[in-house]
């Protein structure tokens, strides 16, 4: 059976400074500090376990890649489990581990929250006349891209090039649903005349079918080999090929829809399926046809429009969902997820427009077309352009998102808890719980453990091997009932065993 | 239900997808919530072009030529 999909997200974010010139690591600098200092209590980045380098294919580049970390910048563990930092010059948010698709979206919320905080504080710091604003998008228009990378936790059992070839499809045309829209076009070889509007921020981007590079010349299936979990059960799907998303229902189809199809290729019940013939033009054909009427090549030859795709794999996980059942993604998400699933499959056949309150691309087309129909623009407009941007403003007296009627699942006040308390069925549990009850005590912390400084010689260090222990049900009376952080240390040692 | 590739007709699909008597109501309660979708949003959009230009940064071209990334992930 396929094992739990536990899964999140990391969106690096668009940062931008007007009225003072200030490089954009110092900027992003001064928005994460300026919220930890007023809201937070964190503990600094463990680097130890960190591998970026080791390929899923077999191999390690640590040795010969750029520094991809930059160790000295500012890296925070926030007490929900997460993680906030700067990267490439970017402001970046990981969502704690996760459970479910339903947690994966709260957790984002939680993390758009944190940003309109850090936006807050950071411009009370910043002189009068200056402003920083935080874009929750995935390029600059210019050649320049970001990502919103996806995490999911897969069993080492299932051979890494079937699930290549198997998740491909997926990942070629679930933009059709999650895509975030864009105007224009960054291909050298194209101008926003021949693409005045496309489905996805990233597809122009993409270069390769699969490996290890995340700046360039990036691949559709990313091989980075780094579990943050015991590397002989478990492999964690670093997933870069989607964009950053507005709505909370796309957040929901990209990574539900992901899950219960990396689900079904676990079980093996996917073969049945051909593949895409040409990964790299498809993905950019999807993305350059908002009218879905385009075919891509199969590899047997025939040719299927995206939607058909979709419904391909839509039917094999409804099909999936009887013959096994949909617990690697908790069954009752699992539902969830193919029933908006439908719906927007249903949506995007009958009439595109209807999806317009769940579908980031549908919702910024319908106000660009609107806006150059009103005012007589030519595709491309720079005004055209501008709304692009702006649709991504995570403020809300700014954002075109927050108005354009997206359906949401988050109560708001759900997602301020989670700004600070982390989920309660993964080991984000225990690592938020103890960073709550003994901030001083804490020197370090990674995705797989901490590190206790109980004032004796040498620090302790608490592995985290297993995604799903460290849990609420399996810590919490032992947290409750340990008042110092020495004895929470012999009781994990008395016990023999590890979290 | 037997499955199909990719290559199946958007015909044969559609009759899978609606046809069967067990799926029919949820069929029938998908397009009208499809239409209803619809009218809410077309008016949702006019209220929003309407009032959009307040909120749009004053000067388009000199917003979209600041806003310059570094490259990441």
């Amino acid at each position: 059976m396929a094992i739990p999909k536990v899964c999140g997200i990391e969106t690096e974010y668009g940062i931008s400074v007007r009225g003072t010139a200030v490089n954009p690591v110092v900027s992003s600098t001064l928005l994460i500090n300026s919220y930890l200092g007023k809201y937070q209590q964190t503990i600094g980045w463990d680097f130890q376990d960190e591998h970026p380098g080791t390929d899923a294919r077999g191999f390690s580049l640590d040795d010969v890649l750029d520094p991809d970390i930059e160790m000295h910048l500012v890296n925070r563990v926030l007490t929900n489990g997460a993680r906030y930092y700067v990267d490439h010059a970017h402001p970046e948010i990981s969502t704690p581990e996760c459970r479910t698709v339903n947690e994966v979206v709260l957790y984002d919320r939680a993390a758009d929250e944190i940003i309109r905080r850090s936006m807050k504080s950071a411009n009370e710091i910043l002189p009068s006349g200056s402003e920083l604003v935080i874009y929750k998008n995935n390029s600059d228009g210019k050649g320049n891209s970001y990502g919103c990378h996806e995490n999911y936790l897969m069993s080492r059992a299932t051979p890494f090039g079937r699930l290549v070839s198997e998740i491909t499809p997926h990942f070629v045309t679930r933009q059709i649903f999650c895509g975030a829209g864009k105007v224009g076009c960054e291909l050298i070889s194209m101008n926003d005349g021949d693409v005045p509007f496309q489905i996805s921020q990233r597809a122009d981007f993409f270069e390769e079918e699969v490996g290890l590079e995340t700046t360039l010349k990036r691949p559709i299936v990313n091989t980075r080999d780094e579990p943050h979990c015991d590397p002989t059960k478990y492999r964690r799907l670093h997933v870069i090929v989607g964009d950053s998303n507005m709505s909370e229902i796309a957040t929901f189809l990209k990574v539900g829809t992901t899950a219960i199809v990396l689900s079904m290729i676990e079980d093996g019940v996917l073969n049945h399926l051909p593949f895409i013939a040409n990964p790299v033009s498809a993905i950019r054909q999807v993305s350059h046809d908002p009218s879905l009427k385009e075919t891509i090549l199969l590899s047997n030859g025939s040719r299927a429009t995206a939607l058909e795709v979709q419904w391909s794999l839509f039917e094999a996980a409804q099909k999936y969902a009887m013959t096994h059942d949909l617990e690697s993604v908790n069954a009752e998400s699992g539902e969830q997820v193919l029933a908006e699933w439908e719906l927007v499959l249903n949506g995007l056949e009958s009439d595109i427009d209807s999806v317009a309150n769940v579908v980031d691309w549908v919702a910024k087309y319908r106000i660009i077309e609107g806006y150059a129909r009103r005012h007589s623009l030519a595709p491309g407009d720079v005004r055209l352009k501008a709304i692009d941007i702006q649709y991504h403003d995570l403020r809300i007296d700014r954002s075109l998102a927050s108005r354009a009627g997206l359906r949401t699942l988050i109560e708001p006040d759900s997602a301020v808890h989670a700004m600070v308390e982390p989920p309660t069925t993964t080991r984000a549990y225990f690592r938020g719980k103890c960073l709550q009850k003994w901030p001083d005590n804490i020197v370090a912390a990674n995705w797989d453990s901490l590190v206790f400084d109980l004032g004796l010689d040498s620090l302790v260090r608490v592995p985290m091997m297993e995604p799903l222990r460290g849990t609420r049900e399996l810590t919490e009376s032992l947290l409750n009932e340990c008042s110092t952080p020495a004895e929470l240390i012999d009781r994990l040692a008395g016990a023999a065993q590890d979290l | 239900m037997a499955l199909v590739g990719y290559g199946a007709s958007m015909a044969e699909r559609i009759r899978k997808h609606k046809a069967t008597p067990e799926n029919r109501d949820m069929s029938k309660s998908n397009d009208s919530v499809i239409a209803a979708n619809g009218d809410k949003l077309k008016a949702e959009l006019d209220d929003l072009l309407d009032e959009i230009d307040s909120v749009l940064e004053s000067n388009a071209e000199d917003f979209v030529k600041s806003y310059v990334q570094k490259g990441g992930q």
